[in-house]
């Protein structure tokens, strides 16, 4: 099944360590349990712990927070609120020009679930939830919007003052002349696509540790930030320090990013604060259930595309309508998803006339960020799509159309329309090899016995780009250019590394590159024992970063795939410094040229005589033991930091034109898929992935990442997705509805490389952690379309929705045969039945309304109040099996006309979520002296149940409503003096409640 | 992600267990395998003030021929009862359906009768029992008692078990010669099913038992059908089972995986 | 019958790794927290805290065991294995975990130690084990960063050289 792995350590003569697969460094301590992750350190003596307490709610402004049960619990040290937080810090910065604020927790209003509604200080993590749970907030429920498109049309809830009618962002942008090229062109195709939520979901969750030292107002943060450091100013500004008092910490180990944990920044501040106002070091360890609820994820967005096309499916022009939907904050650096590919809408191809309108909109989910692919799966799942539509709208071969529009292998480096210069590459040529390589062929034959067989197979293909190292000024074009005039400019992406010799001649490394898994640590031991002939062994490379003492820039850390581009060819450039001043030493030593002295096992050699020569060590060490006897223009060898910055990457331009990345890979993969004609699941048959990533540093490392995105992408098209009801109810916050791949789904991709270096990168290293993530989605979506010959297809590939698009009408249940209810859309659930109750309606009514009786008849309730005539509340503790939770049920009783008919309206809330509920009782005698009740309830469930056991609520709620109906009459034919016992109160507590609950 | 405080006893007998339940009735919980129980705490949906560990009382840990009927004790993890060498002759339904329960990591705690007890609509073992038409054996301080399959599972996470009383083990028949068939569909690999099928021979003709559809496992019989006839039965009991749509499948999705599903496993016992 | 409250906390002993371990817990607490911060045995990492991710799989008593899903107070008395106790020595990698550092068997390595201890497990029961088998044992194991098929080879090159081993040393 793998792919052979070259041999790890070969016996080795001259050749270079770059290029080979050798074992990496970083593992032995990780395969031992040795690892050194932000939850595997110590903290400092009397480090308090948080919990946050989240808001149930998609949208609802907060009325009151009651914290003082939870501040009395011993153990506990402080409660923080979204005052509290504010007092010390200030709004995070918004990525775009809009009088809006963004807070890392809710000030008065909160505006998606899982949004931070209060900080729990205490000794330790178990008291602090304790506390949590005593908190009381009353919230008023506000409409909410979950869809791109809803949030922008008329009458849509709006999420802030300052975006008006929810739009972040609206801005236009022409390259070449498009409504010519449409005019002209003889065909035209459009497609209309979503893209869902998804994310990487890295194993360990975020972490934060702050402390505050109030004497010189300065905080120390150690997080499992994995970067960009340009939030660094955003966290520091927040704190309301220069940046100079905010020291940066990232431990030695990060359990997985990939995009991610950028998103951990409003959290340093939240804790930061935390640790500012107990006056006590805090750490919080995020769990799984925030972080699947509220951590952070990719965009969905919602495209329009069309393509005027030539009748031998030549693309002449694109245009493109994305509606980006970054949740509900626009967090930095949002609305970065959608600029980080501006430079690349036209894929792989040669198309000169584009045209773009992008909108940025805000909905009550979670705000989005970093996420592995960034902006790619959301392009590409558009224009791959596009192109497979062109080819069956045209009766062409989707290969050939691919081939018709690629870039041409002369025209590198190439400038398309909207301002990339791809730098190198030849698509023709790579895509020839996988086509036999792959042997597509063989699958094509495949794709043909298996059809004549009545079997549903397809294939699938996409060409790619795949952009790295990012220009840090391409967000800004979703400023005008007039605005960014003002701005001043940004571009650039300074890379930093910083090589030292210590006094017996060793060699350390240390990079800002911030590695989540990666093996940086040994690529550069590859990188820079080539640079001194030594071996990887002899490198000690360090990854940690401390902005208090460290080379960094805002460019530093670990996206965008730039490591490999930039950060290993800084590194390189930094030995190469360091290097040239050992051999003027050396030269001087052994009484040679300079040019002369060659670096090879160990020593230091003329390259004319070879036994001429001395230990490295012994040379890299004398700057320190013996600085005087160098000679004068050598310089110290003790440490050297480069940085560089790639000079391509320049703002955009006037007419919005941005090279938003420095180099782009080029993917071309395809894919035979099987469908189960019963079960709808698709299986990958073989799937093959062609990568030209420029130079490779490290072949198994190169594969690893092209494994792992190839996984994490096939997620994406087969199973993931963060599910939002349309009351913005999460409904995906265990891993057991949030649906990861596992060793049973994922098969081995074919794997080929062909090697066209970067001109750009000072090893022709391009990046490639992010390819598959882009390719993969839309491949296989290509090739499930193919095999049910379906035109439309959205992600993930559930088989249920599949089972929508092929299959007709469905068989009708016999005749006279009970249905059950179909729940709505909106979740809501509606339902209505009767009781017969003993006595008569006006005897049953004045129960309704005595709360004197409902104590006793509420199951779990523990007290009434009645705050007017018509308005109680209640303590109930209620449960399903083991599901037991405390809810406040408030019922109002409206439209009251005894003794015959009453609306109760209520809710209930608790630490488990909230219920709200209508209902109608009506009352009518049975002709026997007692009543006949008749109810009808409609009915919402929102909050933590909702996120973590949705599978299961339906079916409880059913199961209480007729549990209290009948014993309801049961308790009512015992009649008695006391002993009516039907109250509506007692109905609708209930049913409230248990909706809430019984998610 | 922690969970709420508790006390925890470490029953040494039944007695100390049903006393223990007698004593903290709705607030106590039996702690067997953990694997549903334990994530619950986690999850702080469940706040019990006692645990019961039944795990270190030796006659619990049982499985025991009797018989017709193999009698399995609550303290009988599932990969013990996979373990068991007569499970494939005495029991074949479930030697069918257990590989499908969790993953290696979780049948390794798990115990047969903790699933009973969650009474997830979607577990194999509820279904496998409704199939075969077990008894649940239930016991407090003062009695036992016997609960037919069919009368304990009482809706979504709801059963027949009162309070105080502990699952002391299932009573599973064995029927000889019959041919059974079991097949489920889930999302992933040991996931809860959306649609978990299990057919079995019977003397008069077929039964097949449906989990992941209704709120509890069910059960039909009919008379050796074929055709039409089938195919309408099936879309009857298809319609029957009230599925819903939820995250991971219509309602729609659920009856054509019964009416396929169902039509195939009941071809293949009948053959 | 023991009967631990549950606002105090209680002495826990059991043998890690070999070794004799004791430390207090309240009753609540999980054996994943108790072995990492009560211990200090770091090396099994936690990850979903509901039984579902594999990150903290240990072996209490030769049985597969999610540490979140288990009490400290369950396990007093058993004998607990976990990754800390597969190397041959401190120095020295095993078998299985030399197969992964070769096969780039693992990129960030935080759920390593749960899946490491599945194998070791299996390993040592079922000596020759296929790939589907291999499969569907670590179906219980969720891996974001190597898209698993190297850890699959890893299981079997590591099944392949504990089989040659077990030969040569038996001939």
């Amino acid at each position: 099944m793998l792919q052979a792995v070259k041999s790890a350590n070969p016996g080795h003569g001259d050749e270079p360590w770059v290029g080979r697969s050798i074992e990496r460094v970083e593992d032995a301590a990780l395969l031992s349990g040795r690892g050194r992750f932000i939850d595997d350190l110590g903290v400092a003596p009397g480090t308090l712990h948080a919990t946050i307490l989240r808001s149930p709610h998609a949208h609802a402004d907060i009325l009151s927070i009651d914290a003082e049960a939870a501040k009395r619990l011993p153990g506990v040290a402080a409660v923080l609120t979204g005052a509290d937080v504010k007092a010390v810090t200030t709004s995070l910065v918004v990525g775009v020009k809009a009088p809006v604020e963004c807070w890392p927790i809710a000030m008065d209003r909160v505006r998606y679930v899982g949004e931070p509604v209060a900080v729990v200080v205490a000794t330790d993590r178990a008291r602090a939830e304790d506390a949590a749970e005593l908190i009381n907030v009353e919230y008023r429920p506000r409409g909410a919007v979950v869809d791109p498109l809803g949030a922008i049309a008329a009458g849509a809830p709006v999420l802030h003052d300052g975006f008006p009618g929810n739009l972040a962002s609206d801005r236009s942008f022409r390259y070449g002349d498009p409504e010519k090229a449409f005019a002209d062109a003889p065909h035209r195709f459009s497609i209309d696509i979503r893209y869902p939520r998804n994310s990487c979901t890295p194993i360990e969750t975020y972490g934060v540790v702050a402390s505050h030292d109030a004497g010189e107002d300065a905080y120390e943060v150690l997080a499992n930030f994995q970067g960009p450091f340009s939030i660094h100013t955003v966290i520091a500004r927040a704190l309301k320090v220069p940046g100079n008092r905010l020291r940066l910490r990232t431990p030695p180990d990060s359990g997985g990013s990939f995009g991610v944990k950028q998103g951990v920044f409003p959290y340093i501040v939240l804790i930061a604060a935390a640790a500012r106002i107990t006056g006590r070091p805090v750490k919080w360890i995020e769990d799984r259930l925030e972080h699947l609820t509220a951590s952070v994820s990719a965009t969905n967005r919602a495209t329009t595309l069309a393509a005027a096309v030539a009748a031998d499916g030549k693309i002449l022009a694109l245009d493109w309508d994305q509606v980006e939907d970054c949740g509900a904050h626009l967090r930095a650096p949002e609305p970065a998803t959608l600029y980080r590919m501006h430079g690349n809408l036209t894929g792989a191809y040669d198309i000169s006339h584009v045209k773009v309108r992008n909108r940025v909109v805000v909905t009550n989910k979670t705000p989005t960020g970093l996420n592995r692919g960034f902006g790619g799966p959301q392009v590409y799942f558009a224009l791959e799509r596009l192109v497979h539509r062109i080819a069956i709208g045209l009766d062409l071969d989707p290969l050939d159309v691919i081939r018709r529009n690629l870039i041409g292998a002369g025209a590198f480096p190439y400038r398309t329309a909207t301002g990339a210069l791809l730098d190198s590459g030849n698509y023709q040529e790579a895509v020839a090899r996988a086509v036999e390589q792959g042997r597509l062929a063989e699958l094509k034959a495949k794709r043909d016995e298996a059809r004549a067989e009545g079997r549903l197979y397809g294939i699938g293909f996409t060409a790619v780009v795949e952009p790295s190292v990012s220009n840090m000024g391409y967000i800004t074009t979703v400023l005008t250019a007039a605005e960014r005039r003002k701005a001043g400019p940004k571009n650039g992406a300074q890379a930093t590394a910083t090589v030292g010799l210590d006094p017996v001649g060793s060699v350390t490394v240390h990079v800002a590159s911030v590695p989540q898994g990666q093996g940086h640590r040994t690529v550069l031991s590859q990188v820079v024992a080539d640079v001194f002939g030594l071996e990887p062994k002899d490198i000690r490379v360090n990854t940690e970063i401390d902005t208090a003492k460290d080379a960094w820039s805002i460019a530093s850390g670990n996206y965008a795939s730039r490591f490999a581009a930039a950060v290993a060819g800084t590194a390189k450039i930094a030995a190469e410094r360091v290097a040239d001043r050992v051999a003027r030493i050396a030269a001087s030593q052994l009484n040679v040229e300079a040019a002369d002295i060659v670096f090879a096992k160990g020593f230091v050699a003329s390259k004319h005589n070879p036994e001429n020569r001395i230990a490295f060590s012994r040379v890299a060490a004398l700057s320190h033991w013996s600085p005087g006897s160098l000679p004068d223009d050598a310089g110290q060898t003790i440490r050297e930091t480069a940085f560089w910055t790639p000079p391509e990457l320049t703002p955009p331009d006037d007419d919005d034109r941005i090279n938003s990345s420095l180099c782009h890979g080029f993917i071309f993969d395809f894919c035979g898929v099987e469908i189960d004609p019963t079960t709808l699941e698709t299986r990958i048959d073989r799937y093959v992935t062609m990568h030209d990533c420029g130079t490779i540093l490290h072949p198994g490392m190169v594969n690893g990442q092209i494994r792992g995105g190839f996984a994490q992408a096939l997620g994406a098209a087969l199973l993931e997705e963060y599910g939002y009801a349309e009351d913005g109810s999460f409904l995906t916050g265990t891993l057991a509805d949030y649906l990861l791949p596992t060793t049973t789904e994922v098969p081995e991709p074919e794997i080929f490389h062909m090697e066209t270096p970067s001109p750009f990168t000072p090893l022709g290293a391009k990046g490639v952690g992010e390819g598959n993530c882009m390719s993969t989605p839309v491949c296989l979506a290509n090739a499930v379309a193919d095999a049910l010959g379906v035109a439309d297809i959205t992600l993930p590939l559930v088989p249920a929705r599949l089972a929508e698009l092929v299959r007709g009408a469905e068989p009708p249940p016999p005749a006279g045969a009970a249905v059950a209810p179909v729940r709505e859309g909106d979740r809501r659930l509606r339902g209505e039945g009767q009781a017969t109750v003993k006595g008569a309606p006006e005897q049953v009514w004045a129960m309704l309304l005595d709360p004197a009786t409902l104590q006793s008849v509420i199951p779990g309730c523990q007290r009434v109040d009645k705050v007017t005539d018509r308005h109680f509340r209640a303590d109930v503790t209620l449960g399903i099996g083991p599901v037991t939770g405390r809810y406040r049920a408030d019922v109002e009783l409206f439209d009251l006309d005894p003794p015959r008919a009453v609306t109760l309206r209520g809710g209930a809330t608790g630490a488990l979520g909230f219920g709200s509920a209508e209902g109608r009782i009506t009352l009518a005698p049975d002709g026997n002296g007692g009543t006949k009740l008749t109810y009808s309830y409609d009915a919402s469930i929102g909050g933590k149940v909702a996120s973590i056991g949705g599978r299961l609520l339906d079916g409880a709620t059913r199961v209480i409503i007729g549990q209290f109906f009948t014993a309801l009459a049961r308790k009512a034919g015992g009649g008695g003096a006391e002993g009516g016992g039907f109250s509506l109160f007692a109905l609708l507590a209930k049913m409230a409640s248990l909706f809430g609950g019984r998610r | 992600m922690k969970p709420p405080a508790f006390d925890y006893l470490r029953a040494g007998s039944i007695s100390d267990v049903v006393e223990g339940l007698a004593q903290q009735g709705g607030d106590a919980r039996v702690l067997a395998g953990g694997q549903s129980l334990m994530a619950m705490l986690n999850m702080r949906l469940a706040k019990p003030k006692l645990l019961i560990d039944i795990m270190r009382i030796k006659e619990l840990r049982q499985i025991e021929r009797k018989n017709d009927a193999v009698v399995i004790g609550a303290g009988v993890r599932q990969a013990d009862l996979l373990a068991w060498p007569d499970l494939a002759e005495a029991l074949p339904l479930v030697a069918l359906a257990l590989p499908w329960v969790g993953h290696v990591q979780t049948r390794s705690r798990g115990t047969i009768c903790g699933s009973l007890a969650h009474a997830d609509p979607s577990a194999e073992m509820p279904l496998a029992l409704v199939a075969l038409g077990g008894e649940v054996l239930l016991r407090n301080a003062r009695r036992r008692r016997r609960v037919a399959a069919k009368d304990f599972f009482a809706g979504m996470m709801l059963t027949a078990r009162a309070d105080d009383e502990l699952i002391e083990g299932i009573s599973l028949p064995v029927i000889k010669g019959s041919r059974v068939a079991f097949r489920e569909v889930a999302r992933r690999h040991g996931d809860f099913a959306i649609v978990a099928c299990a057919a079995m021979k019977t003397p008069n003709g077929v039964r097949l038992a449906v989990g992941g559809v209704a709120d509890v496992p069910t059960a039909r019989d009919w008379p050796r059908l074929e055709g039409s006839a089938l195919d309408d039965a099936l879309n009857a009991f298809a319609y029957e089972l009230g599925a819903r749509d939820d995250v991971h499948a219509t309602a729609r999705y659920r009856r054509d995986l019964v009416r396929m599903i169902g039509r195939d496993l009941i071809r293949e016992v009948l053959q | 019958m023991t009967r631990l409250k549950a606002d105090r906390r209680h002495a826990v002993r059991f043998s890690l790794n070999g070794k004799p371990v004791e430390a207090e817990a309240e009753p609540r607490m999980l054996l994943s927290d108790f072995l990492r911060h009560q211990l200090g045995a770091t090396g099994t990492h936690v990850g979903c805290e509901h039984g579902v991710c594999g990150a903290c799989t240990v072996v209490v008593d030769g049985m597969l065991t999610r540490s979140c899903l288990t009490l400290a107070a369950q396990v007093d008395g058993c004998e607990l294995k976990t990754v800390e106790g597969i190397a041959p020595s401190a120095d020295r990698l095993g078998v299985l975990q030399q197969a992964f550092r070769r096969n780039h068997a693992l990129q960030c390595g935080f759920c390593t130690a749960g899946i490491l201890m599945s194998l070791d497990h299996y390993l040592g029961k079922n000596p020759n084990p296929t790939e589907a088998e291999i499969r569907d044992l670590l179906s219980g194991h969720i891996c974001r960063c190597t898209g698993y098929t190297p850890i699959i080879q890893a299981a079997l090159d590591a099944a392949a050289e504990l089989t040659s081993k077990k030969e040569t040393s038996d001939a």
